[in-house]
Formats: C-alpha cells, structure tokens, sequence
C-alpha cells in the first residue's frame, strides 16, 4: 500500500493543474467557488474546452473518444478541476446513456450518437422518473406501440433534469404491458427532443429554481433504429445505465473546495467577538465533516483500486453515494448557518442569475440558503439513499 | 498510488488469521480467563512462534523490521479473535519505543528477548490525569548521587501485570505538561517502593495501577538521552494507534458478520428477522461504518510514520475519531439487534462490544481526538 502518486501521475497532476489554470474561464470558475449555479452556456462552453484538448470524455475508453484514464488519474482530475471551480461534467450523455451505447448499441448507433456527446454537441437528459415510478422504476407507465418501423410514445416523464436544454432525451417505455414480470415489458429508447408531441413544462423547486422538468410524451414518433439493443430487454441496459450513474457520485473533489468555503467563511464571520473558526462547538462540527470526507476519499480510493482490475462499478457504489450526499448535505448546512440571520434574506433567481449583490449582509450569504434548500435533493436522487441501502443489504450482505 | 497488500502481507494476515481461529476459539479464550493471570504464556509462546512478537523489532536486533502495515494486519486478526495476550503493549509500543530512543545499549540488552517473547517488556508512561495528553507527565525522577528517585502514579498500564521489566517515564526537569524533560527508566516490578494492583478491565483484558514511592534505581537505568524521550514516547504511541485502529476494525467486522448470522437465524413473527428491512438497513450503516473505520485504519497505518508530524497528527487523530465513532455505533447496533441475547455473557457479541467500548477509551477518546485534529489543521 502507498499513498503517494507516482513520477507519471505527479506529472500528469502537474499537467491537469496547468490546463486548468490556461483554459478554465475565469467567469465560470468565479461562479462555482462562490456557490452560484452554472448556466446551461457555460456548461457547452466548458464541454467544448475540455473536448478540444481530448479530455471530452474522461472516462471513457480511447476507442469511443475517451481519454482512457486510470482510476487514478479520474481521481486527480476529479480533484483538480473541482479545486480549480470547474463545473462537473452534464452526466446524462457521459455518464448515462454513453455508457449504454457503446456497451449495447450497434456500430451504426455508436457513430451517430457517441461523438456528438463528447463534442458536446448534444445535450442529454434522462427520461427515466415518471410521476408513478420513482425508486420503483419498473412500474412505469409511458406506453410505445410499433407502428411499422416507428414507435408511438404517450406518457409522462419527469424530475427530468436541465431538459429545457437538451436535444435528446433516453426513455425507459413500456413494449409489452403483458409481460408477466413488470421489468420484462420494458425498452430503451432515443429520442430527439425536437420531436412533435413534446412538451417540456418547468418543475419549479423550493429555492425559486428551474432545474427540473415534467416531459409530456403525445404521439410521439420514434423510428425503430432509435431502439437500443433488444425490445423488451430494456430494464437489462437501465440497470447498467444506474451502476455507472453512481461512478464518481461521491463527489469528494467539489466537497474538499465546498470544505474551503466553509472554512473562508467561518473565518471571516464572528462569534462572542471572536472568529466563528474558532468556536468550539463550531470548529468541532467542521472538523467533523471534514474527517467524515477524508474517510470517503480513502474509501472512493480503495474502491476505484479494486474498480481498476475489473472495470466496472459495483455495489460498493452505493457506499460512496450514501456517505459522499451526507458529506455535501452537511456541508450545505454548515454553511447556511455559519452566516446566521443572513442566510435568510432571499431573492428568487439570484442563485440562478449570478447577482452576487446581496439584498442585505455579506455577498457570500446570499446563494447559502437556496443551496442548502436545493442540497436536500443529493439523498433522494440517483437512487435515493434508502435504495442504495438496499442495494448494500441485497448485494453485499447477501440478504 | 496503490491500495494493494504485498503476497507477504497477505500470507501474514491469513496465517494468523488461521492462527486465531484454530487456536483461539471462544471456548479456549473462556478457558484463559479463569486463570489467575487472565492471559496464557503458552498462548504467546505460540504468537512468538510465528514471529509475530519479532515484527516490530529491528533486524540488527533479532526483529523482522516489519511496517505499521503488517502490524494492521495482525491486529486485524488479533481483534477478531479478542486475543488477551500483552501483544499491543508488548510487542507493538514497547518495541518501537526502544528502536527509537536512541539507546543502543538498552536496545541491545532488551529487544533480542523482547523479539523472542521471552522477556515482557511494558511501557507504564500514562498517569491519572493523562487523558490521552502524552506530555502530561507528573512523575518525577530525582538525581541523587549515581540513582534517579521516582515519585509517581501511573495508571490503567495495559498488561502491567504481565511485566518482567517496565519502562516508566519520570519528569527530569519543567513541569507537569512540558515535552521536554521526560525521561524514560527500566524498573523492575519488584523494585523496593513500588506498589503494583492488578485488575480486570470491562472487556477482561488486565491492567494495573503503579505507585512509586521513593523508588530507587541506578543511573544506568536511564533509557536514552535525560529529559528527551518525549518524541520516541510519540512516535511509539503513534504506531499503537494506528494499530488499535487495526484491532477495532477486526472486531467491527466479526461483530458485523455475527449479526448478519443471527438475524438469519433468529425468526420472529415467522419468519427470519434479517427479512424486516429496518434491521437490513441498520445492518447497511453498520457495514458503511466498518468500511469508512477500514479505510481510515489504512490511512493511519500509512500516515503513522510519517516525517510530517502535523500531518500525522491530523491523520492519526482523525481516525482514531472515525474508528472510535464507528466501534461505537456498529458495537450499540449488534447488541440491539441481537436482542436479549445480546446482553449475556454467553455470547461473544457482548465481548466484542465491551472490547470496542474500551479502545475508544485507549489513547485519548473520540472528543480528544477531535480536538488534536481541530489543533493540527492548519487555519488557512
């Protein structure tokens, strides 16, 4: 066991630090390390940065336009870029639905889709959550009826993230409502948001933000080539889609940074007249997230060393999914309360918008309440915690 | 970077793996603590047998010169069978104190046995009002003519009873809570002026209570340079960190399979109770709590050693707080859903929980610890 990087991967951090301090935009970086959020420009503009220096698809294989990185070097970069206030990558298309093409889709599938999402050219979002079918995926509804070689889609999808945006959106649909298992019945299809019969209505969250959608599905015509792998052997590719959902969700790069905040803030706010830092019970409710994520960087580093011989997520994923949201919750919260009173005063949009002006009290107070409010949502998403709890008592527990 | 173990290290961890379970049975270990001494020598001949009383030991000095590492492992091992035997003490502080220290010949006069297991040597450094604090020395070592005179209490000494020879630190010089000053003396149990009570801990290991009136010994009982043994008595608490951090995740993961056992087994309402998805998913936070305290074990075996004391610290500090804190929740959880059984003394469960509930107790307690940590991060 050693801790220590390699000559290679030194040089490789040295390499990652030197892009990030040459071509991250200051602009966006000012944003994420002031807690605001990042709009959807910045978003293709950091995508298409990254995709001209060949990094579009960090983990991804050479041979689909990745960069086919170690484990090790994923975690350096997840670190340095975090450090630096680069956004993370939109994971629908990288993360998501890229995986599953280039595990289940065919040659002629790869080359149509595979490039655009590393190009950044475009913009996925998932079509999975439906207002009946949350953790129980499988329940779903959205109906696709063949029609020659077309698939006509009704239903409603939603929680679906950023899809005022996107230009497609993967769909989980149900082929055989008769199947005799609810999972058997389903498929994996594409579908281009452009599309008639598509609506896209705001979901708007406690914080005052547009994030997430309901998507309205009304005769929508799909052809047939837009089928990923077999019909009704859809739940196969949405179960491998969920694992590599959780790569990299414990997010330990963005939480050291939020840590920082955390403390600058801390720093500069008083209590009893002197630094809040310097507060007992506060310093001891600092330190303790702090160590809490120093045990999740150790384990997210024992888990991508095992990850390394065989490639693929596991259910140790969802170890890292539990502890990395708790970590980031609890730093949300720290940070609203580290301001005190002027965590309150609010104005709709601001996060959103970027007005670091703040209506009243410290700028760095203002975006700390709405993000404490929009946090809650790390523990429900992506599984929600009690589900990737199960999954611990079913897969490693063998229960 | 790389979270692999070397072939040896993992040949070591199985056989005393292997080691613990064919020899160290609940049964057997029942059997030892009807003894009056609460531990077996056979037993530790046995340990001395596989080399392990060597591992910590310089080769120049009949050791095998192993790493915090190995020593994890054995703990691991060691834990998971509840050994009683002096090994922490004896073979983990003790020796790297005196690979430390700087005193060739007090080394060469005592390692070659320590390594054979023939001769236990015990560190009797912590006081009443320690609490974790290692400069908090109140005993003090007069110079008369060619003797030092020792005056103090030391106190919850693991495995004093076991001693053949303490090394007890005494204050030289400065006051109570100065680093500088410390030294370190050999003292024979029997030496004239020490009074020694021996007694059972909760988790039925033994510990003993040192009194030092007026003990005389020569001036060639000093161990290393006078007033400097403050940074050896670190470092070598330092590796019984790391290395109790390695015992407690033993224990966290046995306790964590027994459960998961019981639960399969035992049936209410009719059927298994593993199958009522409150206990799976408090059985789930127990693993999460196992893996975090693993990987922060790792972390202060790698970091124990490290040249960077704040550094260190931090990192020691910060999983003795992740160990101590998990030890706590995993023990409280297998007890409760172990239910009645849980409480008896049939069960090892409730062996387990005592032994987790002690090593957060050992070498400053979860609240020292996070305050070692609050005070070794830098404010930047």
């Amino acid at each position: 066991m050693d801790l220590n990087f390699t000559s290679e991967e030194l040089a490789f951090r040295d390499e990652v630090r030197a892009f990030m301090r040459e071509q991250l935009p200051a602009d966006i970086a000012q944003r994420i390390k002031s807690g605001l959020s990042i709009r959807a420009d910045d978003y293709r503009r950091w995508q298409t940065i990254l995709y001209r220096k060949g990094w579009g698809a960090p983990t991804w294989p050479k041979q689909s336009g990745g960069t086919g990185w170690t484990p090790v070097q994923l975690h350096i970069f997840d670190e340095e870029s975090a450090a630096a206030g680069a956004p993370r990558t939109i994971p629908f298309g990288l993360k998501m639905v890229g995986p599953v093409i280039m595990a289940f889709g065919n040659p002629t599938q790869q080359q149509r889709w595979l490039p655009r999402i590393v190009s950044g050219e475009d913009w996925w979002c998932q079509g999975y959550s439906e207002p009946g079918a949350g953790s129980d995926l499988a329940s779903l509804k959205t109906r696709a009826e063949r029609q020659g070689d077309h698939y006509i889609v009704n239903g409603q999808k939603t929680w679906n993230t950023l899809g005022q945006y996107a230009d497609w959106i993967f769909c989980l649909v149900r082929t055989d409502p008769h199947a005799p298992k609810q999972q058997q019945g389903i498929s994996f299809l594409l579908i281009d948001m452009k599309t008639p019969g598509i609506t896209v209505r705001p979901i708007i969250t406690m914080e005052g933000a547009h994030e997430v959608n309901e998507v309205w599905l009304e005769n929508v015509k799909v052809p047939v080539e837009n089928r990923i792998g077999e019909e009704n052997k859809g739940w196969t590719y949405a179960k491998f889609l969920l694992g590599h959902e959780r790569t990299n969700i414990a997010g330990v790069g963005a939480s050291k940074r939020e840590l920082q905040r955390l403390k600058d803030i801390a720093r500069q706010e008083t209590k009893n007249g002197r630094p809040l830092i310097e507060d007992p019970l506060f310093a001891a409710r600092v330190a303790q997230v702090e160590i809490d994520l120093m045990a999740l960087e150790m384990t997210q580093l024992r888990v991508l060393s095992a990850e390394a011989q065989k490639r693929a997520p596991g259910p140790e994923a969802s170890i890292l999914k539990i502890k990395g949201t708790e970590v980031q919750q609890a730093l949300s919260e720290l940070m609203m309360y580290a301001v005190g009173p002027y965590a309150l005063p609010f104005e709709r949009g601001s996060r959103e918008e970027g007005d670091l002006r703040s209506i009243a009290g410290p700028s760095y107070a203002a975006p700390l309440a709405a993000t404490y409010c929009n946090y809650r949502k790390v523990s429900i998403y992506g599984g929600s915690n009690e589900i990737q709890r199960n999954i611990i008592s079913q897969m490693i527990l063998g229960l | 970077m790389d979270f692999n173990f070397t072939e040896e290290q993992q040949l070591l961890a199985d056989t005393v793996r292997r080691f613990v379970r064919e020899h160290y049975p609940f049964e057997a270990r029942r059997e030892i603590l009807k003894s009056k001494e609460g531990w077996s020598r056979d037993l530790w001949q046995q340990l001395a047998g596989l080399g392990l009383t060597a591992l910590n030991v310089p080769e120049e000095h009949g050791g095998l010169a192993a790493g915090p590492v190995d020593t994890m492992l054995v703990m691991n091992a060691l834990g998971e069978g509840l050994v009683l035997e002096p090994y922490l003490s004896a073979s983990v502080i003790t020796p790297a104190l005196l690979a430390r220290i700087g005193d060739e010949k007090a080394a060469a006069d005592l390692l070659p046995a320590v390594a054979a297991g023939e001769r236990i040597v015990i560190v009797a450094h912590q006081e009443p009002k320690t609490r974790g604090e290692l400069n908090h020395v109140a005993t003090r070592a007069e110079k008369s003519g060619d003797s030092f005179v020792l005056d103090g209490h030391k106190s919850v000494i693991m495995h004093g009873g076991a001693a053949d020879e303490f090394l007890v630190s005494a204050r030289t010089a400065g006051k109570t809570g100065d680093r500088d000053g410390i030294s370190l003396f050999r003292v024979a149990p029997g030496a004239s002026g020490l009074k020694m009570k021996v007694y059972r801990t909760i988790d039925e290991q033994q510990a003993a209570d040192v009194e030092l009136t007026k003990v005389k010994v020569p001036a060639t009982a000093l161990v290393g340079a006078e007033g400097r043994a403050f940074p050896a008595l670190e470092s070598a608490h330092d590796l019984g960190l790391s290395a109790i951090c390695g015992e407690a995740v033993g224990i966290m993961k046995a306790v964590n399979a027994a459960t998961l056992e019981y639960t399969k087994n035992r049936k209410q309402f009719g059927q298994p109770i593993a199958k009522f998805q409150v206990l799976q998913h408090r059985m789930a936070d127990m693993f999460l709590n196992a893996e975090q305290a693993t990987s922060m074990s790792y972390l202060a075996a790698l970091k124990c050693t490290d040249p960077d004391l704040g550094e260190r610290r931090r990192a020691l500090s910060a999983a003795k707080v992740a160990v101590g804190q998990a030890g706590r929740f995993v023990g409280q959880q297998a007890i409760q859903l172990h239910g009645g059984m849980g409480m008896t003394d049939e069960l090892i469960v409730s062996h387990y929980f005592k032994r987790l509930t002690a090593i957060d107790l050992t070498f400053g307690d979860t609240d020292f610890h996070l305050q070692q940590f609050i005070a070794a991060t830098p404010a930047a």
